[in-house]
């Protein structure tokens, strides 16, 4: 049980990413969360998964405000809570094991993560969540031998693997051809189905949306638009969200690329 | 419509041309560096009488076995003492780096880990601030004269080097992987090997590798002080002015530089 009460996000220079959400998603449901670029999707789902404190108002995760808690219990709650983003957070000479057991890191003790290092300790624990994915071969290839859409259902592992009551999955399938989308937010959904897990993503694919998820919420300027069962939502709601969104915000710019390396003579 | 013709930026290049050369000139000027002296006539010729000293190289079998033992000196002062130093400088390094900040994460304040980064940072500084000579100068009259005080010399400043440059390090590498995983509950040190060091390996080890070739040259200097091993038999040597020996102690010491070479390439293959 997700709530949050008139929630505000202010970024530098005093835009507000959020204002004034208000919002609760019970255990179990499937919300997929759409709106034009710059609506607050992401910060969102970053305020909804603990990792970004709002300016005002309050977030409550099973009744409880993750930021009054101390820093070990917020990361316990943060390992229960497993993500998913457009451009997969994997390190390119890491092994495709490594990195689906690193779904585990915040349950396991710190002897079994370094000593995984060593030797990966759960190997069938990895190929079980790998083989529904077509992926059990690659299970000790390198992650840059494989392609865009096989690194995202590498991410999909490591999100199965850590087996979170919670999965927030920020735009998971816009860089993927759309066979490949819909067959991850298909694996998504029934995976939430089958454990009875909370699903929250944000799409750009307004018919995955509208198809694959039982509750659709519209965000446009930071406000939610719209919120109510996909079935009930009309193509005239949808037409509006999208209407008279300037064509430069539309345009996708990489959330940050990654800064040149420095050479260093000492 | 304000069409601007010039690249708007010129100016701003071509002022930091100008106080550059205005910052250089001096500093030519006080380290009282003329390359004409090289080329003058009384000089050349002292040069070349130095230099024809050094030839033939010595080859003495006596020598020979000298040399290889003061080698395998310097390979052990600069190995060990690298060893050493990355003991002092792999905790610093973590302890002075943001890119584990658990707090730059969610931007709640920890004055605890600020006031435990600013000391680590503050001792690498300590560290590495004091030549390795003077530690060299300074150990050598307490374990006396011999290569344990090269190796204690190189893991002090060393230390300090590479705590300060892994940090760094850590820091400018894509941090991406790393911050998904703190945001998934991980503790720091299970980011680190799971989401830092694979993007940051091959960096780390080709500079310590590089650290290694400088601790080979550094022992060498400090065997002048009396540290052992090459530049130890090269102050006899030239005090003796014994050039052929001499060369031949340069000989070794360039083969040294060129094996570092080759390990620092070969290693880079393995981790890339």
């Amino acid at each position: 049980m997700i709530s949050l009460s008139a929630v505000c996000v202010a970024h530098a220079r005093g835009r507000l990413a959020l204002d004034g959400i208000d919002l609760s998603v019970t255990a179990g449901e499937r919300v997929a969360v759409i709106g034009p670029s710059g609506a607050g999707k992401t910060t969102l789902l970053r305020v909804i998964g603990a990792s970004l404190r709002p300016t005002v108002g309050q977030l409550r995760i099973d009744g409880v405000d993750p930021w009054s808690l101390n820093g070990r219990a917020l990361q316990g709650l943060r390992s229960r809570i497993g993500k998913m983003h457009q451009a997969p957070p994997i390190p390119p000479r890491q092994r495709v094991v490594t990195a689906v057991l690193a779904g585990r890191l915040g349950q396991w003790p710190l002897w079994r993560a370094v000593a995984s290092l060593v030797y990966p300790l759960d190997i069938a624990g990895a190929r079980a969540v790998l083989e529904p994915l077509g992926l059990a071969d690659r299970l000790f290839d390198r992650c840059d031998q494989l392609s865009g859409g096989q690194l995202q259902r590498v991410a999909l592992a490591r999100l199965f693997y850590q087996q979170p009551q919670l999965v927030l999955a920020d735009e998971p399938v816009s860089a993927l051809d759309p066979a490949l989308a819909r067959s991850v937010a298909v694996a998504l959904n029934e995976d939430a189905k089958q454990r009875g897990v909370t699903l929250i993503a944000s799409l750009h694919a307004v018919d995955l949306a509208l198809s694959e998820f039982s509750r659709v919420i519209g965000l446009r300027d930071g406000r939610v638009a719209f919120d109510r069962p996909a079935a009930q939502l009309g193509p005239a709601e949808i037409d509006a969200l999208y209407a008279g969104a300037p064509v430069s915000e539309v345009v996708e710019t990489p959330e940050s690329a990654p800064r040149p390396r420095l050479t260093r003579c000492a | 419509m304000n069409t601007v013709a010039r690249d708007p930026v010129a100016r701003g290049r071509a002022t930091a041309l100008v106080l550059g050369v205005c910052v250089l000139w001096p500093l030519l000027q006080i380290a009282e560096f003329n390359p004409a002296a090289l080329f003058a006539p009384g000089n050349l010729a002292t040069l070349g009488g130095f230099l024809s000293t050094f030839l033939p190289p010595a080859t003495e079998a006596d020598f020979l076995g000298l040399l290889a033992a003061a080698t395998l000196d310097t390979l052990a002062i600069a190995t060990v003492g690298i060893a050493l130093a990355m003991l002092i400088a792999v905790p610093l390094a973590l302890l002075s780096t943001r890119s584990l900040s658990v707090g730059r994460l969610d931007g709640r304040l920890r004055p605890f880990s600020e006031a435990v980064r600013l000391f680590a940072r503050g001792l690498t500084l300590v560290l590495r601030g004091v030549p390795e000579l003077v530690w060299a100068l300074v150990f050598v009259r307490i374990f006396g004269l011999g290569p344990a005080a090269g190796v204690a010399a190189l893991a002090i400043t060393y230390g300090g080097m590479l705590a300060k440059v892994y940090a760094e390090i850590l820091e400018s590498t894509d941090l991406t992987p790393t911050r998904a995983l703190l945001a998934a509950g991980s503790g720091r040190l299970g980011a680190l090997g799971y989401g830092l060091l694979p993007v940051a390996s091959d960096e780390l080890v080709s500079y310590t590798v590089y650290r290694w070739e400088c601790a080979v040259r550094a022992s060498v200097v400090m065997g002048f002080v009396g540290a052992g091993g090459l530049g130890q038999l090269m102050d006899q040597s030239m005090k003796m002015l014994n050039g052929g020996e001499a060369c031949s102690i340069l000989i070794a010491f360039l083969l040294l530089v060129m094996a570092a070479d080759a390990l620092s390439a070969w290693l880079r293959r393995q981790v890339c």
